[in-house]
């Protein structure tokens, strides 16, 4: 099912009928599901309508998995009867936390990758596919800090997750990016270096630079379009790993459902290259 | 109360002191950070986060609430929702439904005093989040009640539809502020200052709203107590000696505030 996808767009309630009616070929969408956590009313109908058209796909922003706690029962709960409901292509989360001690921080936190961390987000991971009876993806954060204290660099750290709990990745790459920006790293390198086989997906989107300190500090704002040097680092992910499911974000300052289209057809065709070379 | 045997308690993991000091650096930026986040909270990137927490908080209570931000204005409402915020971070992820406590916060809040009903009109603002939210729930036609006796009809019970919503606001018009600001072209002139009774139905997709006297307020509340029709328009009597009982079943009925009928033939029902 999964290998039908090709580019995709995040849903927002206002293209919901633009949504409804685009005809493109492949064309796939994916929602929070905690903004679609409720007893009824017209967003789980227009949820549904999308659903009968598109495949959906959900993408968890507080299951709060590197939190040291369990996964709230309640909230995993209504994700699986959401799942149920919408039978999504994937499901993901992200290798961060955001309830901590019954508080919703809606943000996706950063923390010590010790190996106590890595212990406690496995068995996350491994409690939530069992919930759920599916494998699903986690997603690498975007970065702002340097943190004393990792004993793991993060793409190890992630595919110690996917092995212990075979689960499988999403791999952000304006998250990459983003990061590399900010902690100084080479983001070709991180991209060179991430396990291939585990990435269930991947995510695009536009950053912008922190208001007052400028460029020293980019920031995963979703609010701008990719921008041509995620897209550089995007096809060269695509030329070494092949095509996934590719999904662009754009959360605010958000364009016409047309905008989105162009960008969506930029993805499609850097994914169509890979076919084009093997034919 | 903290015993002597402290030693048996179990001693949080790195991880969480981690988190515990890092959410609590998150809401307090003028107080000292703990040593497990000091070095972070010196970075110029802690204030990301700091930022798109309270953002991502402050938005979900401007959009759950239009009609204070409409009274109020962009700024101060930004400016009093901060205060909730760091009191009262969202108990769930479903942003939609965030700031249950908001309407109490204002009614509480010092300089909102000038504003007698702006926390009734977020109460309102609130019976929205929930109508729109509620549950699908059937409605009860018109029709349904249609040819039945009066015994039948008294001893009956009508169910609230799972969507409907109702108060009566007794000191300011309520009604009239909140349905003008949920609207753009709200009137210029002020409303009459009366009391007034707001009901907020979502029979399908789309929430409406209604004005409904004190009279309509206690049937429904005696309604979604259980109590028969005949005590119930009892009690709106009790209200308002002057309702019209069959033209207001008539408009709740035609604006989907019911979901059902309910016959108990045979059962001792409770009579005022």
């Amino acid at each position: 099912m999964t290998t039908a996808l090709t580019a995709g767009l995040g849903l927002k309630p206002r293209h919901y009928d633009a949504a409804l009616a685009c005809p493109a070929d492949g064309l796939w969408f994916e929602v929070h599901p905690e903004n679609y956590m409720v007893d009824g009313g017209p967003r789980l109908a227009w949820l549904e309508a999308i659903r009968a058209r598109h495949p959906v796909a959900l993408h968890g922003v507080a299951l709060s998995l590197a939190a040291d706690a369990l996964p709230d029962t309640a909230h995993l709960a209504r994700l699986n009867e959401l799942a149920r409901r919408i039978e999504p292509a994937l499901i993901s989360e992200h290798l961060a936390w955001s309830t901590w001690r019954g508080a919703y921080h809606p943000d996706l936190l950063p923390f010590p990758r010790t190996d106590a961390a890595l212990a406690r987000i496995a068995d996350n991971v491994s409690r939530t596919q069992d919930v759920l009876q599916r494998r699903i993806a986690i997603e690498n954060p975007s970065h702002y800090l340097n943190i004393d204290g990792h004993a793991w660099d993060e793409i190890d750290f992630l595919a110690e997750i996917a092995q212990r709990t075979g689960c499988g990745l999403l791999l952000d790459v304006n998250n990459v990016y983003v990061s590399a920006r900010n902690l100084g790293f080479a983001a070709e390198h991180y991209l060179d270096r991430f396990p291939g086989e585990s990435v269930l997906e991947i995510h695009l989107a536009g950053h912008t630079p922190d208001p007052a300190l400028g460029d020293k500090l980019l920031v995963d704002s979703h609010d701008a379009p990719v921008a041509p040097a995620v897209w550089a680092l995007y096809a060269r992910l695509i030329a070494r790993i092949g095509t996934r499911p590719t999904l662009i974000e754009r959360d605010d300052n958000l364009p016409d459902f047309a905008t989105l289209l162009v960008e969506r057809e930029h993805a499609a065709s850097v994914l169509r290259a890979p076919l084009a070379r093997a034919a | 109360m903290i015993t002597a045997d402290m030693t048996s308690m179990p001693v949080p993991g790195a991880l969480a002191r981690f988190q515990d000091a890092f959410a609590r650096a998150l809401l307090a930026p003028d107080a000292a950070p703990a040593a497990e986040v000091a070095s972070l909270a010196a970075q110029p990137g802690f204030s990301v986060y700091r930022n798109t927490v309270m953002k991502g908080c402050i938005d979900a209570l401007h959009a759950n609430y239009p009609a204070v931000v409409r009274l109020v204005g962009d700024e101060w409402f930004r400016a009093a929702a901060a205060i909730h915020v760091r009191a009262a971070l969202p108990a769930e992820p479903t942003l939609l439904r965030y700031g249950a406590a908001f309407a109490g916060f204002l009614a509480r809040f010092g300089p909102a005093a000038e504003l007698p009903y702006l926390a009734d009109v977020a109460r309102l603002d609130r019976y929205w989040i929930e109508a729109h939210t509620a549950r699908d729930d059937d409605v009860l036609e018109p029709a349904g009640v249609a040819g039945l006796t009066p015994d039948r009809l008294a001893a009956a019970v009508l169910r609230p539809h799972a969507a409907a919503r109702w108060a009566w606001f007794a000191a300011a018009p309520v009604y009239t502020i909140w349905s003008r600001n949920r609207s753009d072209e709200a009137p210029a002139d002020s409303p009459d200052w009366q009391p007034e009774g707001a009901l907020l139905v979502r029979p399908r997709e789309v929430v409406q709203w209604l004005a409904i006297d004190a009279a309509g307020c206690a049937f429904l509340d005696a309604c979604a107590a259980g109590r028969t029709l005949g005590a119930a328009a009892q009690t709106a009597l009790a209200a308002q000696n002057d309702v019209d009982l069959a033209r207001m079943m008539s408009t709740l009925l035609a604006a989907g505030a019911f979901s059902a009928i309910i016959f108990h033939p045979g059962t001792a029902e409770e009579q005022p």
